[in-house]
C-alpha cells in the first residue's frame, strides 16, 4: 500500500471510528443520565415524572420506618426547607442513618419517591456536594428572609 | 526530632530532583557531557531522600507518634502492625509521598539501568523525570506536607478508616501507583525523543520493557482494587465505573494501546508519531486521574483533600505537563520521517484497528467521567451519568477488540495472505462457535445473544492464544530459542479471554436475592441451601461485631458454614459490612448482613457467582505475560552487538508469528 493510501485508510478508519463513537455515545448518554433535584425543587415542580432522577437531603430525625417482616423502609428527606418521603425496598447502606446527607436514585409515585439505589458514602463525615449545595442555598435564603 | 528529619530529607530531595532535570536536559542541550553524566547518581541520590522521607514517615506510624498530625488522623494505637505501615498511603499527604517515592524507584531504576542507552538520550530521560519529580515535591512541600505537627499532640489517633484496613487493600495502592507514574518513564522517553526529533527503531526497544513493567503493575493494581470492592464495599459488584475507577482505568487503556503501538515502531519503523502520542497521553491520564482524585472535585472514598488550593496547584501541573507536551509533539512530531508500507491484510492495520479501539474507548470513558464535571462547572445542573453507559461504550468497542486480537496475532507483518490465515484459524472460529451455543444451552439452559457472544469471544481468545508455542514445540520438542515476547503476548491474549469468560459467566448467571432471615430459616440459591443458624456477638482487635453463622449446603451435604459480620470500629463508630465468601475457582458463594429487622431477623444479601475469579485471575496471567516479556533478552542486547542481530525474516513462511524473532 502506497503511502497516500496508507493515509487514506487511517483517515478512514478514524471517521468511521469517531462515527460511531458519537453514535454510540449520544444514544448512551441520553439515556443513561440522572439530573439532581433538591426537595426544594421537587416542591417547585421541577422535576420530571415520566424517568429517574436524584434526589439528596438529610435523613430526617425520627423518620425512619421499617414494616415488620419484609425489607421496606419508608423515611423522609429534607434539605431544611421542604421534605419528600421515600420509600425503598432492599439493604440499606452501612452508613445510612438519620442525620446523614444520602442522595436517592429512583421516580416519583404519587406522592412518594420509589427508590431503587441509595447512597450514603463511606465517610461519616461526609456530605455528597449536591446535598451540601442545596443545604447552603436554603440557609442562606433563610438568612436572607431575616433581614 | 524525627519528622523534621523527614521534612529535610524531602527538600534535599526537591533539590536533587531540580538538578537532576537541569543537568540531564541541559547537559545534552548544550552537549557538556559532564552535566549529562551527571544526572544518573544525582536520580540515584534522590530516590535515597525521598526514600529516607517516606522511611521516616513510616517510623512515625509504627511508633504512633501522634505529635505529627497526619500520624493523628490515619492511625490509631491499637491498629494492627500491618495497617499502620499499610496506614502511611491511607490519607492525602501519604499516598502524594508514596507517588512520589514509586516516582523516584522508577527515575533511580533509569539511572542505573540505562547504560546501553546513549548518555545523550539516557540523560534527557532523566532530566524530565527530575522535572516531573520537582513538580510532585512541590505540591507537597506547599501544600500537603506529611510531616506537619499537631501541638498539644493528642494522646490517640483518629484511626485509619475501617474500609482500608484490609490486606487486599494494603498492597492495592503501592502497586497501582507503581503502574501510574511507570507511565512518566514512557513520557520522558517521548520527551526525549521530541527534544532529539529522532524517533528509531532502537528507541522503541528501550521504552519497551518499561512500558511494559509499568503496565503489568496498572493492571494489578487495578486488579487488587476491584477484588477488594467485591468483598469488603460492593456488596459482591467488581466493577463501578466511578469516577475514580475510571481514573486508573483510562491510562490503563492508552497504555495497552502504547504497548501495541509500539511494537510497530520497534519492528517496523512506522506509527512513530501516533506512538509518542499515546505515550504522552497515558502519562496525561495518570495525572489526570491525580487530578481528579486529589483534587477534591471527586467525592469518593479515594478523594481525601477537598482543599482547593491543591486542586488548582495540580491542574497547574496538569497544563504544564499535557500542554508543554502537546506543544513539542506538534512542533517536532512530523519531521520524524517513516518509511515503509503495509498491505490491508497484515499485523500493522490489526494493530491500527486495536489502537482505535482502545482510544475511541478511552474517550468514551473520559467524556462520561468528565461531561458531569463540566456541566457542574459551568452551572448547568448536576448530573450524573450511569453505569450502563459506562457498560454500553465499553463493550462496543470491546467486542469487535477480542475477536480481531485472535486474528491479528496470527498474521504476518507487512502483508498476510488471507488464505493461509483462513486455514490456520478457521477449526478454533468453528469451535468456539459450537462452545459458545452448547455451553448456553446445555450447561446453564438458558440462552441469550449476550451470552453466546461472551463465551465465543473467551473461548476463542484462550483457543487460539497458543496456537504457535504449541506448533513450536510440537516440531522442536523443546521451546528454547522461542521468543519471551511471543509467549508474553500469548499469555496476555489468554488472559484477556480468561477475563471475558469471566465477565461474561458472572454478569448473565450471577445470582443475587436480598432477604430477610430469621433464626433457623433457610432459603434456596441456585442449588444451595443457606440457613441462618444464629448470631452472636464477638470481639475484634479494634472492633466488635455481631456474627452469624450461615450454613450452606447443597444436595443435603453440608458445603461450609459462613460467618459474615456486622462490625462497629470502635474509634470511628462507623458500621461495617464484613461479607463471608466460600471461593472456588468455577464459583463464589458470598453472604453478607444487612441489618436486623427485629427478633433475631437480619436481612441477607445472598449470592452465587459464577467463574469470578476468572476475571482477576485473566488480569493476573495479563500482568505476568508482561512481566514476562520484559525479560526478552533483546532488550539487554548490547548496542556494538546490533550489527550482528538476525534480521527478523523468520524461516518458515509468513503464517508465522514473527513478532520477537530476533
Amino acid at each position: 500500500m502506497k503511502a497516500r493510501h496508507q493515509r487514506l485508510f487511517a483517515i478512514g478508519l478514524v471517521v468511521a471510528g469517531v462515527g460511531l463513537g458519537a453514535t454510540f455515545l449520544l444514544k448512551a448518554m441520553n439515556e443513561n443520565i440522572l439530573y439532581f433535584y433538591s426537595p426544594t425543587q421537587l416542591e417547585a415542580g421541577e422535576a420530571p415524572l415520566d424517568r429517574r432522577f436524584r434526589v439528596g437531603g438529610l435523613v430526617v430525625e425520627n423518620s425512619i420506618v421499617r414494616s415488620e417482616g419484609t425489607m421496606k423502609v419508608d423515611f423522609t428527606i429534607s434539605d431544611e426547607a421542604f421534605e419528600v418521603p421515600v420509600t425503598y425496598t432492599g439493604i440499606l447502606p452501612d452508613l445510612f442513618r438519620e442525620g446523614q446527607g444520602i442522595i436517592v436514585h429512583g421516580r416519583m409515585q404519587d406522592e412518594y419517591f420509589v427508590a431503587d439505589e441509595i447512597l450514603a458514602k463511606h465517610d461519616e463525615n461526609y456530605m455528597p456536594p449536591e446535598v451540601a449545595d442545596s443545604l447552603e442555598h436554603t440557609r442562606k435564603q433563610a438568612a436572607a428572609g431575616e433581614y | 526530632m524525627i519528622p523534621e528529619l523527614g521534612h529535610v530529607a524531602l527538600t534535599i530531595a526537591l533539590c536533587l530532583a531540580l538538578a537532576q532535570g537541569f543537568f540531564g536536559l541541559a547537559g545534552p542541550i548544550f552537549n557538556k557531557p559532564g552535566w549529562s553524566a551527571v544526572a544518573k547518581p544525582v536520580s540515584v541520590g534522590h530516590f535515597v531522600f525521598v526514600a529516607i522521607a517516606y522511611g521516616v514517615l513510616t517510623h512515625a506510624h509504627i511508633i504512633s507518634d501522634f505529635s505529627v498530625a497526619y500520624v493523628a488522623n490515619h492511625s490509631n494505637s491499637e491498629l494492627p502492625l500491618l495497617y499502620r505501615v499499610s496506614g502511611v498511603w491511607g490519607g492525602h499527604e501519604g499516598s502524594m509521598l508514596l507517588w512520589a517515592l514509586m516516582l523516584a524507584v522508577w527515575g533511580g531504576l533509569l539511572g542505573v539501568f540505562t547504560k546501553r542507552i546513549p548518555l545523550q538520550t539516557s540523560a534527557k530521560v532523566l532530566g524530565v523525570m527530575g522535572i516531573v519529580s520537582v513538580g510532585f515535591l512541590l505540591f507537597m512541600l506547599a501544600t500537603s506536607n506529611p510531616f506537619d505537627r499537631l501541638i498539644p499532640s493528642p494522646m490517640e489517633g483518629r484511626d485509619l478508616n475501617p474500609l482500608l484496613q484490609d490486606p487486599g487493600l494494603a498492597i492495592h495502592p503501592p502497586m497501582l501507583y507503581m503502574g501510574y507514574v511507570g507511565f512518566a518513564v514512557a513520557f520522558a522517553f517521548a520527551i526525549a525523543a521530541m527534544i532529539e526529533g529522532r524517533l528509531d527503531k532502537e528507541w522503541a526497544r528501550w521504552i519497551r520493557p518499561w512500558t511494559a513493567v509499568a503496565w503489568a503493575f496498572l493492571t494489578i493494581g487495578i486488579a487488587l482494587g476491584s477484588w477488594w470492592a467485591y468483598y469488603e464495599l460492593g456488596w459482591g459488584g467488581w466493577w463501578f465505573w466511578d469516577p475514580v475507577e475510571n481514573a486508573s482505568f483510562m491510562p490503563w487503556l492508552a497504555g495497552t494501546a502504547l504497548l501495541h503501538s509500539l511494537a510497530v515502531t520497534e519492528r517496523r519503523g512506522l506509527f512513530k508519531g501516533w506512538t509518542l502520542l499515546l505515550a504522552v497521553s497515558a502519562f496525561s491520564l495518570s495525572l489526570l486521574g491525580t487530578f481528579l482524585v486529589r483534587s477534591g472535585v471527586l467525592v469518593s472514598v479515594h478523594a481525601f483533600a477537598t482543599d482547593p488550593g491543591r486542586g488548582l496547584f495540580i491542574l497547574a501541573m496538569l497544563v504544564f505537563f499535557i500542554g508543554g507536551a502537546l506543544a513539542l509533539y506538534a512542533w517536532r512530531a512530523p519531521a520524524l520521517a517513516q518509511k515503509g508500507g503495509f498491505a490491508p491484510l497484515s499485523r500493522e492495520t490489526f494493530i491500527l484497528a486495536n489502537n482505535m479501539l482502545f482510544v475511541v474507548a478511552t474517550l468514551l470513558i473520559l467524556f462520561g467521567t468528565l461531561y458531569p464535571l463540566f456541566l457542574d462547572g459551568l452551572g448547568l445542573g448536576k448530573i450524573s451519568v450511569g453505569p450502563p453507559y459506562f457498560n454500553t461504550v465499553f463493550i462496543i468497542p470491546t467486542l469487535p477488540l477480542v475477536f480481531l486480537m485472535g486474528i491479528g496475532m496470527h498474521t504476518a507483518w507487512k502483508k498476510m495472505d488471507w488464505q493461509q490465515l483462513k486455514g490456520k484459524l478457521w477449526p478454533f472460529f468453528v469451535g468456539a462457535l459450537v462452545f459458545a451455543v452448547i455451553v448456553p444451552l446445555v450447561v446453564y439452559r438458558q440462552f441469550s445473544l449476550m451470552k453466546f457472544i461472551g463465551v465465543f469471544l473467551g473461548v476463542w481468545a484462550m483457543a487460539v492464544a497458543f496456537v504457535e508455542p504449541v506448533k513450536y514445540f510440537l516440531r522442536k520438542r523443546t521451546l528454547r530459542g522461542y521468543s519471551r515476547t511471543m509467549i508474553s503476548m500469548c499469555l496476555a491474549h489468554f488472559g484477556i479471554g480468561v477475563f471475558v469468560i469471566g465477565v461474561t459467566m458472572v454478569s448473565t448467571y450471577g445470582v443475587a436475592r436480598d432477604i430477610g432471615m430469621k433464626p433457623g430459616e433457610t432459603v434456596m440459591v441456585e442449588d444451595y441451601s443457606f440457613t441462618l443458624q444464629g448470631t452472636r456477638q464477638v470481639e475484634g482487635p479494634n472492633y466488635s461485631a455481631v456474627q452469624a453463622d450461615v450454613l450452606v449446603e447443597r444436595d443435603g451435604e453440608t458445603v461450609i458454614v459462613l460467618q459474615p459480620e456486622k462490625r462497629t470500629y470502635r474509634v470511628q463508630q462507623n458500621p461495617m459490612t464484613e461479607a463471608d465468601i466460600h471461593p472456588r475457582l468455577h464459583r463464589d458463594i458470598f453472604v453478607a448482613m444487612g441489618e436486623p429487622l427485629g427478633q433475631g431477623a437480619w436481612s441477607m444479601r445472598i449470592q452465587y457467582k459464577p467463574y469470578i475469579r476468572f476475571i482477576w485471575l485473566g488480569a493476573f496471567i495479563m500482568a505476568f505475560g508482561a512481566f514476562f516479556g520484559a525479560t526478552d533478552k533483546r532488550y539487554r542486547v548490547r548496542r556494538e552487538d546490533e550489527a550482528t542481530e538476525p534480521s527478523p525474516a523468520t524461516p518458515g513462511g509468513q503464517g508465522k508469528l514473527q513478532e520477537g524473532t530476533a
